[in-house]
């Protein structure tokens, strides 16, 4: 029984997990044609001779494109960024919520769950009308005096950070929340007894100790804002540069299913570190529970 | 706790609301303009409910999240099974189970279309994208989440009540239908309508996956939203809402009469 238990999902998510990434990975070498579907077979089998055409092509093409490898950078730095503006916000919230009385802890952790209960689509326009020249953000501001022209966000690369920052803050809040509330309330005391201010409790036991949170949390945030589509394409403007749009762009406007393949590859190839960090964080994880 | 960090937390709080809230208040405006106040008027949702494109999508929407979330389920049950119970090809299934939730979406969807347009040349199935092939885009990242939801409730399962039945003589299938599945149920009803709920929001995997005439309604809501704010999808967003959140509430109402 034990090993029929594991057939369904084994077979659901390699076939439809695994399996694609080599499809990607075949057609990124491929070569690009007018055609449906439009690229080139790999091989081919005539008079009994297989012949295999590797097409580097679009590797080569996407390292001499400079489109493309700043494309590659300016996803990592808005990621990059919008992690640690994340992190920042989160930090503060999941620790108060793991020092906070235990009937009001699992309301407060119910209101940072919920929000992604609602759709993630229309969260992102909801910041459309709030940041707009007009909308109530810059009324607010004008109207207080602290500033007499609209602020310009929307459709900069800052709406883009505060996108992401605002619909992965729950990725944040919860691994935080797990280790913070995990944490040994008599390390703190034991700190304290022996002298150390609040301060240097908090830097040298209570942070180095929520390590694996701060690690789980900011990967959970890092990885899907790399790829990011919907986010600069909604709050983004046109030169806020993300991988995930450079994609979009080969594969519904160009056409060219090789190099939007050969794109996903290099950006697998890129997230490929932090994957690895994560998973091992949460290998750690299961060997405790 | 210092006041700073209260300060902090409220912020927070406002930040992940207040913005839930504009887009409700919003769906009341008589203005087309969205952000100028323009006096109370419910005629968005009389326009909304009257849009058949919306009312059709909406439909699509919900046919592929209740087939999705439910092949998720399943499979999510048996995967928490196998990866908290140790079970056959566990580093494996938690490798596949983990990935999905942190790949980036379009990659999800770019190599989930390059599958089907493979297999329709190599086996003749799918013939072309629609309703199935979306079905099983989501079903794929479902099974990940629900797998996470489940897993997390059999580790606090008390394997007792088990023993004991098996003890008394039950076959193993038995302790699983009578025993383990009714300790599983309310992450069973969570995993299931998380499922449900990605499926119901996702625009980029099915963007790839969809074919002509399989338009969801994350689908009809991006199209309209990429022209600029639109009073009709602020007033879907209030009734999305207002389901979500009494969905919500029965959750919690169940789960409190359930541990009492």
């Amino acid at each position: 029984m034990r090993r029929l238990a594991s057939l369904p999902p084994l077979l659901w998510l390699g076939l439809f997990f695994l399996v694609p990434f080599l499809v990607v990975a075949k057609i990124s070498l491929s070569e690009p044609a007018i055609a449906q579907p439009p690229y080139l077979p790999l091989w081919d089998w005539a008079d009994g001779v297989l012949s295999v055409t590797l097409d580097f092509g679009n590797y080569l093409f996407l390292a001499t494109d400079p489109l493309y490898l700043a494309s590659y950078l300016s996803s990592v730095k808005i990621a990059a960024i919008s992690t640690l503006l994340t992190l920042a916000l989160g930090y503060p919230m999941a620790y108060a919520i793991a020092r906070a009385p235990a009937g009001r802890r699992n309301l407060l952790l119910m209101l940072v769950i919920l929000p992604f209960w609602t759709s993630f689509l229309l969260r992102v326009y909801a910041w459309i009308g709030l940041l707009k020249a007009n909308g109530p953000i810059n009324g607010f501001l004008l109207a207080t005096g602290l500033i007499d022209q609209p602020i310009v966000i929307l459709q900069t690369d800052w709406a883009v950070y505060l996108g992401i920052v605002y619909t992965y803050l729950p990725f944040m809040i919860l691994p935080l929340y797990a280790t913070l509330s995990r944490l040994e309330r008599d390390l703190l005391e034991a700190a304290a007894d022996l002298g150390a201010r609040p301060a240097a409790t908090f830097l040298t036991v209570t942070l180095p100790l929520s390590m694996p949170g701060i690690v789980a949390g900011s990967m959970l945030v890092f990885i899907p804002a790399v790829g990011e589509y919907v986010i600069p394409a909604l709050l983004g403007g046109p030169d806020t540069l993300m991988i995930g749009s450079v994609l979009w762009n080969e594969f519904f406007l160009n056409r060219d299913w090789p190099v939007a393949s050969a794109v996903a590859i290099v950006m697998i190839a890129v997230l490929a570190l932090p994957i690895a960090l994560l998973r091992r964080i949460q290998a750690r994880e299961e060997e405790e529970a | 706790m210092s006041a700073a960090i209260r300060v902090i937390v409220v912020l927070g709080f406002v930040f992940l609301y207040a913005p839930i809230a504009s887009l409700v208040i919003y769906s009341f405006n008589e203005s087309r303009l969205v952000t100028v106040w323009g006096g109370f008027s419910t005629q968005w949702y009389g326009a909304l409910l009257s849009d058949p494109q919306i009312l059709g999508a909406a439909w699509i929407s919900l046919k592929i999240g209740v087939m999705s979330a439910s092949i998720a389920t399943l499979l999510g049950t048996l995967s928490a099974l196998v990866l908290v119970r140790r079970g056959y090809g566990r580093t494996l299934l938690g490798g596949l189970v983990t990935a999905p939730l942190v790949m980036p979406e379009v990659i999800i969807g770019l190599s989930l279309l390059l599958l089907f347009v493979a297999m329709e040349g190599l086996l003749g199935w799918p013939a072309g994208r629609g309703i199935a092939t979306i079905t099983i885009a989501h079903a794929t990242f479902g099974t990940a989440f629900a797998a996470v939801v489940i897993q997390a409730r059999m580790i606090s399962l008390d394997r007792t009540q088990e023993e004991a039945a098996a003890d008394l003589g039950a076959r193993p299938w038995r302790v699983f239908l009578d025993v383990t599945l009714p300790g599983l149920a309310p992450a069973l009803v969570s995993a299931w309508l998380l499922a449900f709920t990605l499926s119901l929001d996702d625009v980029v995997i099915a963007s790839f996956v969809a074919g002509p005439g399989a338009s969801t309604l994350p689908l009809v809501i991006f199209s309209k939203v990429r022209l600029g704010v639109s009073p009709e999808v602020n007033a879907l967003a209030t009734l999305l809402l207002a389901t979500v959140s009494l969905g919500a509430i029965a959750a919690a109402w169940l789960g409190s009469r359930y541990r009492s």
